[in-house]
């Protein structure tokens, strides 16, 4: 894997942080910070916010109430090319009215280390190359976005986020789309971005996933509850039950919970 | 840079053989060392008139009107997200029409129906945008929908006062409603307008690149997006407000010379927008030489030799892209 440039002291921080849902009640509100080299985990049933709530800690919405704060300075005090070189985003859903090519889709990660006049380095395009080659899409570059697969175009994304190289990831829903093998794929590089010094957020449905790769987790609960802290802690089955509605039976395997549905 | 000199330099050299063609042709035909020698200014007064004062701004303007067509267009295509986005598609060629009949009908002379065109293109632009916006934010869909019912508006307002107008004033206004460059007048403003949009617009392209894949990624990589929407909405307007004052509406080339190099060159913004303002101006240079050429000394409405023109190459090119 080739080196990334890095911030050298990334953490995202909500403070007292309530996201802005239309005809919604604030609910709790959120206070955690995510450190360099942690995985954090959102899990929460259909419609809870999940996707609002990686909005607003990316700097997309405005929250309802409370702060975020990126390398200790308020969100929206930064530009928006400022957040880009520090926090990078997977979107669960993506447009493509002007469908470009998959080379050209990786290398627009690069957008916010460029001035308008320049063009991309040929560093920029190593640094695409590579990221495309990591996601298994690289015999895929030449190719239109709007041919690819779900899956094909989910590791796109991923390869996008990947050329930006930001500090902080935060992803939503990165397994979509993805077949098992890509799916522990994405997961091990979502891991091995944390332990080279970045931080990850993200948002899954997966549990067993959140359990094998995420070192923190936070349960939205439908009725606006919410709890954080270390997977170990929150790996509780009643809590997951009553998180999704859901009775569960879980096994043990390499000394770890994994959760299937009860029948 | 290096793959963009070649697609650039071929449109630049197409752009220049079509200006030539333009200039040698026309109800008086001129040997070559005449027309060469009434541009350097030499060669009998009647050929310099014709070639220096008629002909040549006129050709001229027919670039420019094109190249700003295109250009808007493309730009429209990209803050709409809307394949089927066109200069006029929000309104503005409308306004601009109605200005232009009111005055006309008015009996005003070719300055004040431009002057009124203009004034009619920045009424609509500003009567869209105002709606639009309503109470919070404005998205692509609302701006375009509020456009098309104004762009229906203005629509009905142009057969009425069609239907009551004196017939002695209605080939006039038909012609104008058409696209008609024959009372451009001088060129040098449009061509400087639109060397300057392309020198602004050109380090705009990899923001633009960014904003076609929605607004929300755009944000996520650093763009400012309500600032760039709000500078593509003024440009593009601006643009074809000039546009339409300088030779009526003209349609077609805004929607179809951006679809045709991306079908060719694919989608960097970076390449299309010079590029539409090199192909843009020259597909209206040849249809205006065709239009004021084929029944010489009758002149045909231009906007029906773009269509004629322009339809063939776009089917070809979306057959052949399959």
């Amino acid at each position: 894997m080739e080196r990334m440039p890095t911030t050298p002291t990334p953490a995202l921080e909500a403070r007292d942080l309530v996201i802005d849902v239309p005809g919604r009640d604030d609910g709790r509100a959120l206070d955690l910070c995510v450190a360099p080299g942690q995985v954090w985990g959102v899990l929460g049933p259909n419609g809870v916010g999940k996707t609002t709530l990686l909005h607003t800690l990316a700097g997309l919405r405005t929250p309802r109430r409370g702060e975020v704060r990126l390398d200790g300075r308020p969100l929206g005090a930064l530009r928006r090319r400022e957040v880009a070189r520090r926090l990078g985003l997977v979107f669960q859903e993506r447009h493509d009215g002007f469908p470009a090519a998959v080379r050209e889709t990786a290398l627009i990660g690069r957008h916010p280390y460029l001035s308008p006049w320049q063009l991309e380095s040929a560093e920029d395009r190593r640094l695409a190359e590579a990221a495309l080659e990591r996601l298994d899409v690289a015999h895929l570059a030449e190719r239109l976005v709007n041919t690819l697969s779900g899956g094909e175009r989910q590791r796109l994304a991923i390869a996008t986020v990947l050329t930006q190289a930001p500090a902080l990831w935060l992803a939503d829903e990165p397994t979509n789309h993805l077949d098992l093998h890509h799916q522990a794929a994405v997961m091990a590089l979502l891991a091995e971005q944390a332990a080279e010094g970045r931080a990850v957020l993200m948002c899954l449905h997966d549990l067993n996933l959140a359990a094998r790769w995420c070192d923190h987790l936070l349960l939205l609960y439908p009725d606006g509850e919410a709890c954080w802290g270390p997977a170990d802690a929150m790996l509780v089955p009643e809590a997951l039950e009553r998180l999704y509605g859901q009775r569960l039976a879980t096994a043990w395997v390499d000394g770890a919970p994994v959760f299937v549905p009860a029948r | 840079m290096i793959p963009m000199i070649r697609p650039l330099g071929a449109l630049a050299l197409a752009a220049l053989a079509a200006l030539a063609l333009s200039v040698a042709l026309g109800s008086v035909t001129l040997p070559p060392e005449e027309i060469l020698a009434a541009l350097g200014g030499r060669g009998e007064a009647l050929s310099r008139t014709l070639i220096l004062e008629l002909r040549l701004p006129r050709s001229l303007a027919a670039f420019a009107v094109g190249g700003l067509l295109a250009v808007a267009g493309a730009l429209m295509q990209v803050l709409l997200r809307n394949p089927l986005a066109d200069p006029y598609v929000l309104g503005l060629s409308g306004g601009a029409s109605v200005g232009a009949l009111l005055a006309m009908l008015a009996g005003f002379g070719s300055v004040l129906v431009s002057g009124s065109a203009f004034v009619g293109a920045l009424v609509s632009t500003l009567l869209v945008f105002g709606l639009a916006h309503g109470h919070g934010g404005w998205t692509p869909a609302r701006l375009l929908l509020t456009g098309v019912v104004v762009a229906a508006g203005w629509g009905a307002v142009i057969t009425l006062m069609l239907a009551v107008s004196p017939a002695q004033r209605l080939p006039g206004m038909l012609y104008w409603l058409m696209g008609d460059l024959s009372h451009a007048g001088t060129p040098w403003p449009l061509l400087a307008l639109l060397l300057l949009v392309c020198l602004l617009v050109v380090p705009l392209g990899r923001s633009l690149n960014v904003l076609a894949r929605g607004p929300l990624q755009a944000a996520a990589l650093g763009v400012a997006v309500r600032r760039l929407e709000w500078t593509l909405y003024l440009a593009a307007s601006l643009l074809t407000a000039a546009a339409v004052t300088g030779a009526g509406s003209i349609g077609f080339v805004g929607l179809v010379v951006p679809h045709m190099l991306r079908l060719v060159l694919g989608n960097d913004q970076r390449l299309i927008l010079p590029a539409c303002a090199l192909a843009g101006g020259t597909l209206l240079l040849l249809a205006d030489t065709l239009a004021r050429t084929l029944i010489a000394p009758e002149q045909l409405p231009v906007g029906v030799i773009t269509a004629l023109l322009g339809v063939p190459t776009f089917l070809f090119l979306l057959y052949r892209g399959q």
